[in-house]
């Protein structure tokens, strides 16, 4: 058995990844990245709109700070996050920017003088002051009161992930790429590392390690239609899951995204709609002002893309090898205005669909339909990062439920998360390798080992009649058909259902070729069946929470239900053999938040069953705020009041802006 | 759903094994219909889940965006992903794994491993030559927005190594650091958090398998998905260090 011994194993190799390793090895401990894939390439790269970060530098970000930044996310979040969370992450966000733009993110500046600007279809002038040329800038996104998206064009995945993944190079992290975690060594309820197969060769290794870190981003690759990466497929997830000990969180808080386009599934931003581009159908139809007459295609991300199913389900689809979908149409913008600023749009048009979008008429449509886009949910962790079931087990980035998104997360508050919590949830797990001993006989990691062996083997065995391919794209087919956009209880009912027996033929396949490496069948053999009890989690989660939250949207229950559903779900998978996952909840502790539950600002009103607590924590927080408003304490002190929060290094330090006085 | 039937294609792969004693190069032919939008990427998919599951190949992103997919097609490197099968009237494509890099098996290369080597190798990172450590909640050091954008412009390389796959000096010099990592070096050289000298610069890439070794045949520029201006950094980086030779 071939063992590598490291203090901290990283699984994962994305922004949030990496930036947790660097943390731990800059506290002088010996760490390892492993990845899918060469890190550089890892789904963070995608990211294009940006980082939110609160600033304040720019003219239209002027006056920005943490509190408007927390406002925001906890609003966003429908109040299904962890607030003490939100504040931690909003207080580093400035700190994680300027940090990155020291190891060389080519940020944006801000350009003092005149510019055009187009804010809400009409043409407005900004001018920025002398004194801000230079700083960071940031633009505006949907659900934020200032604008406080910084960006590197449309770059900013991509900008971010080099930056630090050459940081980790600089600081000798060592990073195994073409390395796939199987399963997670753990006993007596801590976790000891992973077992691991070496994708060239086909080799399974034990990483053993005081702790371990999952970053390994979302699970989008279990719908069919998504705008993920293809190698999102959340078994980084399932694989704590598999534990039986470790918890998944809030699986059933799916975002979808209007305009990816077809058959693709590569993001149209969503500039294309904020500068004036509509919507039509098979028709040629504009419908959006049928359904939403007040904001009509800037009505949210969620409302838009509800509207345009329901279209589609009106029959009024354009039909396709690929489906049906809807067309958007920003020709209507004129040549010059898109070819000055949507010249990414046109690009991927023009590459991907033969399209130019400028061409007036139905010659330049672009096939659009709202696809899975962001996972909510995922490992449940504690405010440290660690998870709450499973000591040593740490996860950040999207592969974790930290909980600052709740049911519905902000535009440009993923890739800030991912680089945040890969500092905060970092430092943490570093202490913890730090003050722990790796205490773990060598028959347990050769047991852990051979179950995977063993299990190889096992597939490779398979003598039935079944396709794996074919179950995985049922499974993806289905999870569009009845987990999607919207929801009700017969077809999650149904979804659950079929799940369930898609699990039990992936036993019954037959793989073509035997070989143990460089075959991509055994792969997707091993991989659909952990795909599979992550979809479950997602499933069943969603048919058994009777509500509407954020993105969650059940047709047959209508209102975000305070009175009976805040609180988190949490998923086990206690038994190998179980087909479905053990469903309890954890509930969010109004008494304790700085921001209790209210009207999110968007939708239709009356649209929340109350919880009684509510009024009660808001009558505090308004009688603490007052009172030390007038003794003349600052928002900060009144902050820490309401609701204390703890960072470690040095993060809790005070972010300095250009605006203050 | 009414649609037209679609084109009949072949796709030509040459599948080998390096780590099979049995395998050796050679030619599939794989036919299939076409569907409108078909990148390879798609045709590829389809392959491997209907025809041949044991084909190998590497995508991520599948959008033009983490440079994974670098494959030779009908001669010449490009993202595999953002190719439409509609841009070949013949309806005829043929892919090879690209050359210059390690073989994984079929059209699966080691790119990463390579550009691994090559971002220690140029110190791909800010060097500050042991300033102190930045303090994060203090204002962040100001750019100008043009250089800011130059760096920007450098630094949106996406490491496929399709240039690398173009590269003659490459083929003939194996330890050839590559047009991507000269473009590194300068794209490191316009940025202002970086205090290296060209002293600095001229101890890393100073020699014939760095910046003098280049004979400009400027395929590079040509294939690079993300039109870097290859040539003209390497021929700005060439003159601002022969000065130290
Ligand atoms: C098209 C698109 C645009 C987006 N734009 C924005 C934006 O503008 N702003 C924003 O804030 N957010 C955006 N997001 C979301 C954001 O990009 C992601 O949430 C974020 O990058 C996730 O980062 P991560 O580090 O958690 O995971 P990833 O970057 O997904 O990395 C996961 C890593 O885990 C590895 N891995 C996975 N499974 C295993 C395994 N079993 N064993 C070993 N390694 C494994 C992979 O190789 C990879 O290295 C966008 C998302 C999409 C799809
Ligand atoms: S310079 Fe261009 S071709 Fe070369 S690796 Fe970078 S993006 Fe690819
Ligand atoms: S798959 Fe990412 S560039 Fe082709």
């Amino acid at each position: 058995m071939k063992i590598n011994y490291c203090d901290a194993l990283v699984i994962g190799g994305g922004l949030a990844g990496l930036r947790a390793a660097v943390a731990a090895q800059k506290k002088g401990l010996n760490s390892i990245v492993l990845s899918l894939v060469p890190v550089k390439r890892s789904h963070s790269a995608a990211a294009q709109g940006g980082m939110q970060a609160s600033l304040g530098n720019s003219k239209m970000s002027d006056g920005d700070n943490e509190d408007l930044h927390f406002a925001d996310t906890v609003k966003g979040s429908d109040w299904g996050c962890d607030q003490e969370v939100a504040r931690m992450f909003v207080h580093t966000a400035p700190k994680a920017i300027r940090e990155l733009a020291s190891w060389g993110v080519p940020w944006s500046r801000v350009k003092a003088g005149t510019r055009e600007a187009v804010i809400n279809a009409k043409k407005t002038t900004i001018t920025e002051d002398e004194d801000r040329h230079g700083l960071i800038t940031s633009r505006d996104f949907g659900g934020t009161k200032k604008w406080r998206t910084c960006y590197t064009a449309d770059a900013t995945g991509h900008t971010m992930l080099f930056g630090v993944a050459n940081e980790a190079l600089k600081h000798n992290v060592d990073i195994r790429d073409r390395k796939e975690a199987l399963s997670l060594i753990h006993e007596n309820g801590r976790c000891y590392g992973a077992i691991v197969r070496d994708l060239i060769t086909g080799e399974l290794e034990a990483y053993v390690a005081i702790g371990t870190c999952i970053a390994t981003g979302g699970y989008g690759r279990v719908f069919k239609q998504t705008t993920n990466a293809v190698i999102c497929e959340g078994t980084g997830a399932a694989i704590a899951l598999e534990t039986g000990v470790a918890t998944l969180s809030n699986m059933e808080a799916v975002q979808f995204h209007p305009t990816p386009i077809v058959p693709s599934g590569i993001l149209l931003t969503e500039g294309c709609r904020g500068d004036g581009g509509i919507l039509r159908d098979v028709d040629g139809h504009r419908f959006m002002p049928d359904y939403e007459p007040e904001k009509k295609e800037l009505a949210s991300r969620d409302v838009v893309s509800r509207r345009m199913i329901e279209h589609i389900r009106n029959g009024k689809g354009v039909p396709s090898p690929y489906g049906y979908h809807v067309w958007l149409d920003i020709s209507i913008l004129g040549r010059e205005h898109i070819e000055r600023n949507l010249r990414d749009v046109q690009e991927i048009c023009q590459i991907f669909n033969g399209i130019d979008p400028a061409d007036e008429g139905k010659k330049g449509w672009a096939p659009v339909l709202p696809m899975q886009h962001y996972s909510m949910g995922g490992i449940r962790t504690k405010p440290t990062g660690e998870s709450t079931r499973l000591a040593g087990l740490f996860a950040c980035g999207e592969a974790a439920c930290w909980d600052m998104h709740g049911f519905n997360r902000l535009g440009g508050n993923s890739v800030s998360e991912t680089v945040v919590a890969g500092m905060i949830i970092g430092n943490y797990f570093a202490d913890y390798c730090l003050a722990n001993d790796v205490t773990i006989p060598t028959s347990t990691v050769q047991k852990f080992l051979d179950e995977q062996d063993a299990y190889l083997n096992e597939i490779l065995a398979y003598n039935g009649s079944e396709d794996i391919f074919k179950i995985k794209n049922r499974m993806k087919e289905l999870m569009d058909e009845k987990v999607g956009i919207f929801r009700d209880g017969p077809n999650l009912e149904a979804a659950v259902e079929e799940l369930k027996e898609l699990l039990v033929k992936t036993k019954q396949i037959n793989v073509k070729s035997k070989e143990r490496a460089g075959n991509p069948e055994l792969e997707e053999a091993y991989r659909v069946p952990r795909m599979l009890k992550v979809a479950l989690c997602v499933a069943k989660g969603a048919r058994d929470r009777t509500e509407s939250r954020g993105a969650h949207y059940r047709e047959d229950y209508l209102k975000r239900d305070d009175a009976n559903w805040l609180n988190r779900t949490l998923c086990t998978w206690p038994n190998k053999d179980d087909l479905e996952p053990t469903i309890e909840y954890a509930p969010l502790d109004i008494m304790k938040m700085e921001m209790p539950p209210a009207f999110r600002g968007y939708g239709a009103k009356g649209m929340i069953i109350e919880h009684p607590e509510s009024e009660v924590r808001q009558a505090q927080v308004d009688e603490i705020t007052e009172k030390m408003q007038a003794e003349g304490k600052d928002r900060h002190e009144i902050q820490d009041a309401l609701m204390p929060f703890n960072l470690p290094m040095n993060y809790k330090e005070r972010n300095e802006r250009a605006g203050d006085k | 759903m009414s649609i037209e039937k679609g084109r009949d294609i072949t796709i030509s792969v040459l599948k080998f094994n390096p780590r099979s004693k049995v395998s050796k190069p050679h030619f599939v032919d794989y036919h299939l219909e076409e569907t409108p939008g078909m990148t390879l990427f798609i045709a590829l998919t389809k392959i491997r889940e209907e025809m041949d599951p044991d084909l190998s190949f590497d995508f991520v992103c599948r959008a033009g965006i983490c440079g994974s997919c670098g494959m030779v097609v009908n001669g010449k490197p490009a993202l595999a992903c953002r190719t439409l099968i509609a841009n070949y009237p013949t309806g005829k494509i043929q892919l090879m794994p690209m050359p210059a890099f390690e073989l994984i098996k079929d059209l699966s290369v080691n790119t990463g491993k390579w550009m691994d080597a090559m971002s220690k190798r140029v110190q791909s990172w800010i060097v500050d030559n042991g300033g102190e450590e930045v303090n994060i909640a203090k204002m962040e050091q100001r750019v100008d927005p043009e250089v800011a954008n130059e760096t920007f412009e450098l630094d949106r390389c996406i490491e496929c190594g399709i240039c690398v796959a173009s590269c003659g000096t490459k083929l003939m010099r194996p330890d050839f650091v590559g047009p991507v990592g000269l473009n590194r070096v300068a794209r490191f050289e316009v940025d202002p958090h970086d205090k290296r000298t060209a002293e600095d610069f001229y101890e890393l890439i100073g020699d014939d398998d760095g910046i003098f070794g280049c004979m400009s045949l400027m395929a590079c520029e040509d294939h690079c998905p993300k039109h870097l201006p290859l040539q003209n950094k390497i021929a700005y980086l060439r003159r601002k260090l022969v000065a130290l030779r």
